[in-house]
């Protein structure tokens, strides 16, 4: 029996403890232990980003991080994005853009997103598609998606909307 | 994974004492390659040392010395610090490369190190610039250039209860400028088939002072390549001096065939990839003279 170790951490600003063998990744416990499913799982080794959360605000991949390790640290999901029914303008434009269809990946890709308009709210193309290179999406050839992304960046901004040549 | 514990020391003496007191103890860092290795049951530690709570393996500063990078900074946050950006751009730009942003989000230049892959993409970069590893352990500390620091595939000098602890880079002489370039079979995401790293070094009438060499992924480690320096150094780098580095470069890669590339191959693009960065570096260093 493999020892447990009590971790104290914050999971879109709310305090959360659970209990996690050393193993688990963050992934495993978000989904089967905290039921936030929004996070997916992919890969598990880290290429495809569909269970990309923040780690201290830093992007990563939940799988690629022990559950223990967020001891002290605070974790945002998926889940924490939109405020109550209103969609954050990421989510909403990727609607709007229609930038899914089987929605797997799309998770991932909001999470990944705000992320980067937090740090950067006026991106050229060229960053949105390297920023977002780490989330696979295998339907929508990611087109929409990159539209949808400098899109919201637009009315994040306050600005006019964002056409694509 | 049977029965593995987990421990985040907060002070450097107890990640040593624990690395050396328990059999099977391996360190953590960002990650991402001991990860996948643990679920593949590549490796069967009894314990992870988690060494990101140590002030110590996550600091960075910058002063006259030059730049201290604790080796469990992930590559996100090296990234933010432009002056790293400004000194070292070829370091820089090694560590941009590395994965996806998620990836860089945990992944360490100390990690890359200590992983030991041929083909990691900071080694070249850091040996170009004259790094030095600082590695402490139950015997003390000890420092080394970090072109000794690997001794072949997933091999280190470190021994039981050591770990590299930051890595040293001294800072360069005025007129100096580095550059990193990787061959991979798309624009991103993807493993080095080929690395060349340079550091020049330009007086102000252009001619090269000083010079280093480096390359990944066509050895068992990244190495540096002193002739094709020295093809560099001694007057104003012009296209004899750039092929003969590359000559030379190309001469002392000893690649091995696989599905990246053949040996032939890559011989020769190290070639072509060395005298490119080499091209690079002197630009940039000949706009730090101007």
């Amino acid at each position: 029996m493999d020892p447990k170790t009590h971790v104290h951490t914050h999971i879109n600003g709310e305090p959360v403890e659970f209990l996690s063998e050393a193993y688990r990744s963050l992934l495993e416990i978000l989904r089967d232990e905290l039921m936030l499913t929004g996070t997916k799982e992919g890969c598990t080794t880290g290429d495809c980003g569909a269970c990309s959360v923040t780690l201290d605000g830093r992007l990563v991949c939940s799988c690629l991080v022990l559950a223990v390790e967020a001891e002290g640290r605070r974790v945002g999901t998926v889940e924490g994005i939109a405020r109550g029914e209103t969609l954050h303008p990421v989510q909403q434009k990727l609607l709007e853009h229609a930038a899914l269809q089987c929605g797997v990946c799309t998770p991932g890709i909001v999470v990944a997103a705000t992320s980067l308009l937090e740090r950067n709210p006026d991106p050229t193309e060229r960053e949105v598609r390297y920023w977002l290179a780490g989330n696979l999406c295998r339907c929508t050839g990611y087109d929409k998606i990159i539209r949808a992304v400098l899109d919201a960046a637009s009315e994040l901004r306050g600005a006019s909307p964002n056409v694509l040549e | 994974m049977e029965s593995v514990r987990y421990e985040a020391p907060r002070e450097l003496s107890a990640a040593i004492e624990l690395l050396d007191s328990v059999e099977g103890a391996r360190v953590l860092a960002g990650g991402t390659d001991l990860l996948i290795q643990l679920r593949a049951a590549l490796i069967q530690p009894s314990l992870l040392v988690d060494l990101k709570w140590i002030p110590e393996l996550t600091a960075v500063s910058l002063d006259e010395e030059g730049l201290s990078l604790g080796a469990a900074v992930s590559c996100a946050e090296l990234r933010e610090h432009k002056q790293i950006e400004r000194l070292f751009p070829g370091l820089y730009e090694s560590a941009e490369l590395i994965g996806s942003e998620q990836i860089q989000g945990r992944a360490s230049v100390g990690g890359n190190l200590c992983n030991a892959s041929p083909a990691a993409d900071t080694v070249p970069a850091l040996l170009a610039t004259g790094a030095r590893c600082v590695v402490a352990g139950p015997g003390g500390t000890r420092t080394l250039p970090c072109e000794r620091f690997a001794t072949g595939p997933g091999e280190t000098i470190l021994g039981r209860g050591e770990l590299l602890v930051s890595i040293q880079i001294p800072k360069p002489a005025p007129g100096t400028a580095d550059c990193y370039l990787r061959l991979i079979p798309r624009t991103e995401m993807d493993i080095a088939v080929v690395g060349a790293a340079v550091s020049v070094t330009l007086d102000a009438s252009g001619s090269c002072t000083d010079a280093r060499v480096a390359q990944g992924a066509v050895g068992p480690t990244a190495s540096l390549v002193p002739d094709a320096a020295a093809a560099l150094v001694g007057g104003v780098p012009d296209v004899g001096r750039l092929e003969a580095a590359a000559r030379a470069a190309a001469g002392a890669s000893r690649p091995i065939d696989d599905k990246r590339g053949t040996v032939r191959y890559r011989r020769k693009v190290t070639g072509v990839l060395t005298r490119r960065a080499a091209e690079i570096a002197i630009e940039r260093a000949r706009q730090r003279t101007r």
